[in-house]
């Protein structure tokens, strides 16, 4: 087996600061990506986009590029094109690269795997022609591709709104705009507002965003309930309830978007703890000031750990490398906190406008918490909420029970789309908290692996018995 | 203070099965489970149905669970997803087959004839896709497979149902011997009966230390995967004398592949590590006997803990220790298939004092001798 000081995975701007912190400091350190490039979910290609397109996607994404260069002239080595499929608590590492599997293992382990949007069963969200405005998003860095002209974006969160600019910049025709952001959660989330205004940049962004669609006059419902998706093999018109009246557009494509959340999957598949934060929605693995988590030797920095955002994420990222170059030997506790100290207080700052956002992108509860039985909440094995109910009356009482008997979350996404949503159905079903609702445990392999890939696995000693 | 007739710890298969054949009798019992039911091996085993190439003690045993899972409706009010499409176990050379032979006469002159020979072109009308030049196999066309939670849950209805009481997420950590039997005091209040019985699964050595009769039990963490769904192209079970495997393909056309290698386990974190240097030796006995499966794509490993004796058979037994104590553990691996029978042996021996299956191979005494023969010798 291979050995490393330390591997991080993900080369957003967590897994690069990183891998750049522990590299300066000394550490021998190896970057696993699944991407062809450095720059994560937030930098995309930072590097080979034309810089046309990259004065469209904003200022924040040309950030990205000095990132990626300090990261190249760290030391620290980069693997792009491979995917990480395990992780355990011994600091093994599953890979597959070039159709090849083989396993590593580092003394220290960084995490940095990012965040994913938050999936929420709607009617209808399984039909083609509905994506998660994230793969449209992806579609418009990575290869120029725009959508055909009237597509509807309909959500809740910032992104949501950076997207339709991003669009609008393209010159791609929006449909329509709904906003399902409750009306009642500004208020709920005024309160938080003047800490908010310490990191006002973000909420002038916002504002601006909010301008700019408004003057190009893409039509712009708020408060909207109800969605859905309708149509027979294709999606063919959104509906939607709007001020008390039906509404319904007729498209081709429906972008939805209500907020990202951890990836948490490699941390749970490792066997970290985790814990269910109430205000972001999501599971969230449990990590100290350093950013270790409860596993001796794994630490998580960036959105994997919680959303903060790109810079947040960043400084995280340093906090993480600096905790490990220290754990390796390879700088002492002073002059690490010498350093950390700025960065842990950056983080800090860069966090204050989170409450704000949480509160006032909290997507509507009943969408969350009450889906119709005939919605499908399991897409790949297609069980609706009719089912989990069922199986929750039946005496099912925590999101593993459920998944057995169901096999809701056993399909190829392993969970990935329904596991919150079971959660939250079985918590308001019996009126518990999500600790006792509980997570799927997630079972390697976490990425796609063949029987003949894993036939191949690179020999190497054989592992300890039982 | 709740009285029952039994106590039953672990709400395992076993368990829920012993507490169902006592309730079928008018006996109450409590069931006391850590977590939940069917939590650990009970749930997430590879669910087959195998009287094939049992240990011999087991045969009468298995023969008669068969009988109750061809009709377990009659027992549960549901079927369990029982598929019984038969399992064979494939030979690869005539030196194989001949030592399957030599099986098959063993068993025939005990009175058994669940299982038998089939010649090559049997063997490939019943598994068309496996690899060409295996020249024969040991067939029990009776066998085949359930879904392991759906039966563990049909039990607990059907228990439930009869008056049973299962209390979940309660650790039983010692018990007491009072005047009028035994007690249990645990965070959820404090259970008597008469009877306790220990259903413990991986961890009922830890039971039986109770009663000063500690076993040589070791806990393992059999492994298995499960691959996306595939279209249909196998009925039985398939396993082969010269490699270890398990190979079945599920209505839904998922597969799943066993073949007993061992997850890294940490029994007291209840998580097992999964081996893939280990699994790779199943990923690669399947590319050999079904070289179609190479491309197919793994969606899930997994590991589950179970109870190993020396002797990989279980035990089964009234304490020799102390009164009222019975024991249902042990089962390496393959005791899905016996929990029919199983709970109705223990059954009687709780209520009659006696049972008419042969169940002198599985007594605890067993490895009390051992012990003591090994300390004199
Ligand atoms: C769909 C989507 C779109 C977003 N768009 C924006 C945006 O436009 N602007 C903005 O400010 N924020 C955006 N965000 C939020 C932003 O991604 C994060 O705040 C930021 O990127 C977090 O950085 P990170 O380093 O933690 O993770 P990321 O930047 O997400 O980097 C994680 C990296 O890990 C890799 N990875 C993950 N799992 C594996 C694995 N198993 N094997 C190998 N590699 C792996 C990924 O390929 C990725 O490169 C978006 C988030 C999502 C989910
Ligand atoms: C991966 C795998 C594949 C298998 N495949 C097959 C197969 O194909 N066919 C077959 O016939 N058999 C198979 N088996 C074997 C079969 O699953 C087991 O023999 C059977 O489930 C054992 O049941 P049990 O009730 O003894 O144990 P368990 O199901 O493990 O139940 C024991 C229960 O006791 C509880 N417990 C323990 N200590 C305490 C305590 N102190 N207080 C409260 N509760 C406690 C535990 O939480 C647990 O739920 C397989 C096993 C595994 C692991």
């Amino acid at each position: 087996m291979e050995h490393h000081e330390l591997i991080v995975i993900g080369g957003g701007p967590a897994g690069l600061a990183a891998a750049t912190a522990a590299a300066n400091e000394g550490a021998e350190c190896l970057l696993l990506d699944e991407q062809s490039t450095p720059g994560g979910q937030v930098y995309r290609a930072v590097q080979t986009v034309p810089e046309q397109r990259a004065r469209l996607l904003g200022p924040d994404y040309q950030a990205g590029r000095d990132l990626v260069t300090q990261f190249e002239q760290s030391g620290a080595r980069h693997l792009p094109n491979t995917t990480v499929w395990n992780l355990n608590g011994r600091c093994e590492v599953g890979i597959l690269r070039d159709g090849k599997t083989s396993l590593l293992h580092a003394k220290r382990v960084i995490i940095a795997s990012g965040a994913m949007e938050r999936p929420v069963p709607f009617p209808g969200w399984t039909l083609p022609g509905v994506m998660p405005a994230g793969a449209g998003q992806i579609l418009l860095k990575s290869s120029a591709l725009v959508p055909a002209d009237g597509l509807v974006l309909a959500g809740s969160g910032p992104l949501l709104l950076l997207l339709a600019w991003q669009y609008l910049q393209a010159g791609v025709s929006i449909g329509a705009i709904l906003d399902m952001t409750p009306h009642g959660n500004f208020w709920r989330a005024l309160p938080r507002l003047p800490e908010a205004l310490l990191a006002h940049h973000y909420i002038i962004k916002g504002l601006r965003y909010q301008l700019q669609l408004k003057m190009a006059r893409v039509p712009y419902f708020t408060g909207v309930r109800n969605l859905r998706a309708t149509g027979t093999d294709s999606i063919e018109a959104v509906e939607f309830d709007h001020r008390n009246t039906s509404k319904r557009i007729e498209t081709s494509l429906l972008l939805t978007h209500f907020g990202v959340v951890p990836d948490s999957h490699l941390s749970r598949c490792a066997g970290c703890d985790h814990r269910w934060d109430s205000a972001q929605l999501c599971w969230r693995p449990q990590t100290d000031e350093w950013c270790n988590s409860s596993l001796a030797g794994i630490a998580i920095a960036g959105d994997g750990a919680g959303i903060g955002g790109a810079v947040a994420a960043r400084h995280a990222g340093r906090i993480a490398g600096l905790g490990s170059a220290h754990a390796l030997g390879h700088v002492g506790s002073m002059r690490r906190d010498e350093i950390g100290r700025d960065d842990q207080r950056w983080l800090n700052d860069d966090l204050r406008v989170r409450p704000f956002l949480e509160a006032m992108f909290r997507p509507p509860p009943e969408l969350l918490y009450q889906p119709d039985d005939a919605t499908v909440i399991c897409r790949c094995e297609e069980i609706t909420a009719g089912q989990v109910r069922r199986a929750i009356q039946d005496g099912h009482h925590d999101t593993n029970q459920v998944k057995f008997l169901t096999r809701c979350g056993m399909g190829p996404c392993q969970g990935r789309q329904c596991n919150n949503a079971v959660g939250q159905l079985l918590a308001h079903e019996l009126d518990v908290d999500m600790m006792a609702a509980g997570g799927y445990r997630i079972r390697p392999p976490i990425r796609p692996l063949t029987i003949s890939q894993l036939a191949a696995l690179e020999d190497m000693q054989a592992g300890g018995g039982a | 203070m709740i009285k029952a007739d039994t106590i039953v710890i672990g709400g395992g298969l076993m368990g829920l099965s012993t507490a169902l054949h006592l309730a079928l009798r008018g006996y109450k019992a409590i069931v006391l489970e850590r977590h939940s039911p069917a939590r650990h091996a009970s749930g997430v085993n590879a669910g087959g149905l195998r009287q094939l190439n049992r240990h011999m003690a087991e045969i009468p045993l298995t023969v008669a669970a068969s009988e109750i899972w061809k009709n377990i409706s009659a027992l549960v009010d549901s079927d369990c997803d029982v598929v019984l499409s038969g399992q064979v176990k494939v030979a690869e050379t005539e030196a194989e087959l001949q030592s399957l032979q030599a099986r098959v006469d063993e068993l025939n002159a005990s009175g058994f004839h669940h299982e038998r020979i089939i010649d090559q072109h049997k063997l490939y009308e019943l598994v068309p896709r496996l690899v060409s030049g295996c020249v024969g196999a040991l067939y029990s066309p009776e066998d085949g497979f359930a879904r392991p939670f759906h039966a563990a849950t049909a039990f607990r209805h059907k228990a439930v149902e009869l008056g049973v009481q299962i209390i979940t997420d309660v650790d039983v950590t010692g018990v007491d011997q009072g005047d009028s039997g035994w007690s249990v005091a645990t965070a959820q209040g404090v259970f008597s009966a008469s009877n306790i019985v220990n259903c413990a699964g991986a961890w009922a050595n830890q039971v039986a230390e109770w009663f000063g009769e500690p076993v040589p039990l070791t806990p393992g963490a059999p492994m298995l995967m499960v691959t996306e769904r595939l279209p249909h192209f196998l009925d039985p079970v398939v396993g082969a004398v010269g490699h270890k495997l398990s190979f079945k393909q599920m209505p839904n056309g998922t597969v799943i592949i066993g073949g007993a290698h061992m997850a890294r386990l940490d029994l007291e974190r209840e998580h097992a590590d999964i081996d893939f240097t280990a699994l790779k030796t199943s990923a690669k006995t399947v590319t050999q006997l079904f070289p179609h499966m190479g491309s197919a794509r793994i969606v899930r490993a997994w590991a589950g803990i179970e109870a190993f004796m020396p002797d990989n058979i279980p035990v089964i037994s009234a304490s020799s220790r102390a009164r009222g104590v019975f024991h249902a553990f042990g089962f390496s691996a393959h005791g899905f298939q016996l929990s029919p029978v199983v709970g109705r042996i223990m059954s009687e021996l709780i209520i009659d004092g006696k049972t008419a299956m042969p169940i002198e191979p599985f007594d605890i005494r067993r490895f009390q001798e051992q012990e003591r023969n090994t300390s004199v010798g």
